[in-house]
């Protein structure tokens, strides 16, 4: 066709009309999906971090802007008694960017267990810290961070690294110290 | 301090070329000379810190007022390659002198995934502006520091008897991967 | 040519990675694994397919001044299309494959094959085009992906086959140019022996 400027610019202005309507139709589409895969995601994580519990978490939160991320406190309960908090947490200083844990206090403050929800380590390295049973969650598990030196051991501390992830571990630590220090700030 | 943690972690920890793999192709493709290594990294660090200026003010009083964020690829990659073009048209008019040093990589800028790859990232890392452009500017350095050092050793590299199926492009990223690694020691810096 | 002949040489003859040496970032950039590698190289075959198919419809009614800037806007909104349905139904491999994913609209393949090809073709051809380059491409990254996996984490699609930790170089970055230079020159040496 001819290159006339009316033409040219009717031409770019029908094919991003055409393609942003198309790619908003998809997003009205998507929109519901990618909300529910994210709200099942949180929910299946708190179901693993906490013991067993009759109220929704999601509907009984405590949200806390930090330094560009966000703490989020899911707490659990068995009728009427808290049986323990879930707490979303997060650090920037991963190997490979942000890491985000949920991590699972009963409320005395024991960690009962942990879940990865994001994070982009190395595969087979660090990325090791999303399987279950590995050193860092074993090192954790059934433990109180308050008697624990909440360091690496290669660095004096408690705490097993996985193998060569040295970085990616001690941002896993640092994320679970953030989250412990939120959790007190609700129990005291 | 926090300014420095990002320039030495976008030059040397987490580098654009070495470690995130992007803007491989001129990396690959004008790294013989020394000399034209120096002149895309400048053409880059140029475009990359108005397109990081771009993306932020395009993201944050745009996309996110009108709640159209899942528009960014588009609006990114189309404001970037129009801005490409008025840098050119405008140095060309302001600075010939300019316009002979960097004309040439101008036009290849546009499809270095660099410059799209910072300005997500940058949103992604939710910097502020000030953060951004230090970022976008770092980046650009780190890319630059990597193709000028590329550049030296491939000008060697002219000179040794390579094996035939490994003349050209395979010696090339052996010689990256080996850059790779020796720019893994600065891992622990950050 | 013959639509079947379209289709097949972008599988070896004109494979867009070992012969071409086009979309080195995600080839470089995803491959830690051969999952990882598969993933990226479906998604980039369907970028590809769809906006081949697009262009060789709307050829005849752009302007040739703005055909280059047409072509972005309409790779630009498919790639947008595989994000959103990306993030809803496979938001594990949306989460690792990260920037990669709106990097697809800068792959030189994706333009270069608008360009040059559906620009000047018909739909079943570029169809055709689109799915073998496409093809073409989502195998060499998964080879190389496995590759990289097997050497360094000895494992292949997840499976460990090995109870140890594997030469941990080649899953890092090193590792990556590395084990494309090899096969390269594997590649040649398979092609210079053909001839």
């Amino acid at each position: 066709m001819e290159s006339t400027l009316r033409n040219m610019i009717l031409t770019l202005f029908a094919i991003t009309f055409v393609g942003s309507c198309a790619v908003g139709a998809i997003y009205l589409l998507t929109k519901e999906p990618i909300e529910t895969a994210k709200k099942e995601k949180v929910s299946n994580a708190i179901g693993m971090v906490v013991p067993e519990f009759t109220n929704d978490p999601s509907e009984d939160t405590i949200v806390e802007e930090q330094d560009g991320g966000q703490l989020i406190v899911y707490t659990a309960k068995n009728g009427e008694d808290v049986v323990g908090y879930a707490i979303e947490t997060y650090t920037n200083n991963g190997f490979s960017g942000d890491i985000k844990l949920m991590v699972g206090f009963l409320p005395d403050g024991t960690i009962h267990n942990i879940q990865v929800l994001e994070q982009n380590e190395t595969p087979g390295l660090g990325s090791k810290m999303a399987d279950p049973g590995n050193k860092l969650i074993v090192s954790f598990e059934g433990k109180k961070p308050s008697e624990l030196n909440m360091r690496v051991a290669k660095e004096g501390g408690d705490i097993d690294a996985l193998t060569a992830s040295t970085i990616s571990s001690k941002a896993y630590v640092e994320a679970v110290q953030r989250a412990y220090d939120k959790f007190l700030t609700i129990v005291k | 301090m926090e300014y420095i943690l990002i320039i030495i972690g976008a030059i040397f920890v987490n580098n654009v070329v070495l470690a995130q793999f992007l803007g491989i192709c001129p990396f690959l493709g004008v790294s013989n000379k020394v000399s034209t290594a120096i002149g895309m990294g400048a053409a880059v660090i140029f475009v990359l810190t108005i397109a990081s200026i771009a993306a932020y003010m395009l993201q944050y009083y745009i996309l996110v007022p009108l709640g159209i964020e899942f528009m960014q690829t588009i609006v990114f990659i189309l404001v970037i390659a129009a801005l490409v073009q008025m840098v050119e048209i405008i140095i060309k008019k302001i600075s010939p002198s300019l316009y002979q040093a960097l004309g040439v990589f101008l036009p290849l800028i546009t499809t270095n995934c660099a410059v799209l790859g910072v300005a997500i990232l940058l949103i992604q890392k939710r910097l502020i502006l000030l953060e951004s452009i230090t970022y976008a500017v770092a980046t650009a350095a780190g890319f630059m520091l990597a193709l000028v050092l590329f550049a030296g050793i491939r000008e060697r590299l002219e000179l040794e008897d390579v094996p035939n199926e490994l003349k050209g492009v395979p010696i090339a990223l052996v010689t990256a991967g080996i850059l790779a690694m020796a720019f893994m020691g600065f891992s622990g810096l950050v | 040519m013959k639509n079947i002949e379209i289709f097949t040489r972008g599988i070896i003859r004109q494979n867009p990675v070992f012969v071409l040496l086009l979309g080195m970032c995600p080839t470089l950039g995803t491959t830690t694994s051969a999952i990882n590698g598969m993933g990226m190289g479906v998604a980039t075959m369907f970028v590809l397919t769809m906006s081949n198919i697009a262009i060789s419809l709307i050829k005849n009614l752009v302007p040739g001044k703005v055909r280059i800037p047409a072509y972005i806007v309409v790779i630009a909104s498919f790639v947008t299309v595989l994000q959103l349905v990306m993030e809803a139904y496979v938001p594990e491999l949306y989460n690792t494959l990260g920037v990669f994913i709106p990097l697809i609209v800068v792959n030189c393949i994706i333009l270069g094959r608008a360009e040059a090809f559906a620009s000047k073709n018909n739909v079943m051809s570029s169809t055709m085009d689109g799915l073998g380059i496409g093809i073409g491409f989502t195998l060499s990254l998964t080879v190389l992906g496995a590759v990289r996996e097997i050497l360094g984490t000895y494992s292949i699609f997840g499976f460990k086959f090995a109870d140890t930790d594997g030469i941990l170089i080649f899953v890092l970055a090193p590792g990556a140019f590395i084990a494309l230079a090899y096969l390269l020159a594997l590649f040649n040496k398979f092609k210079a022996k053909l001839k």
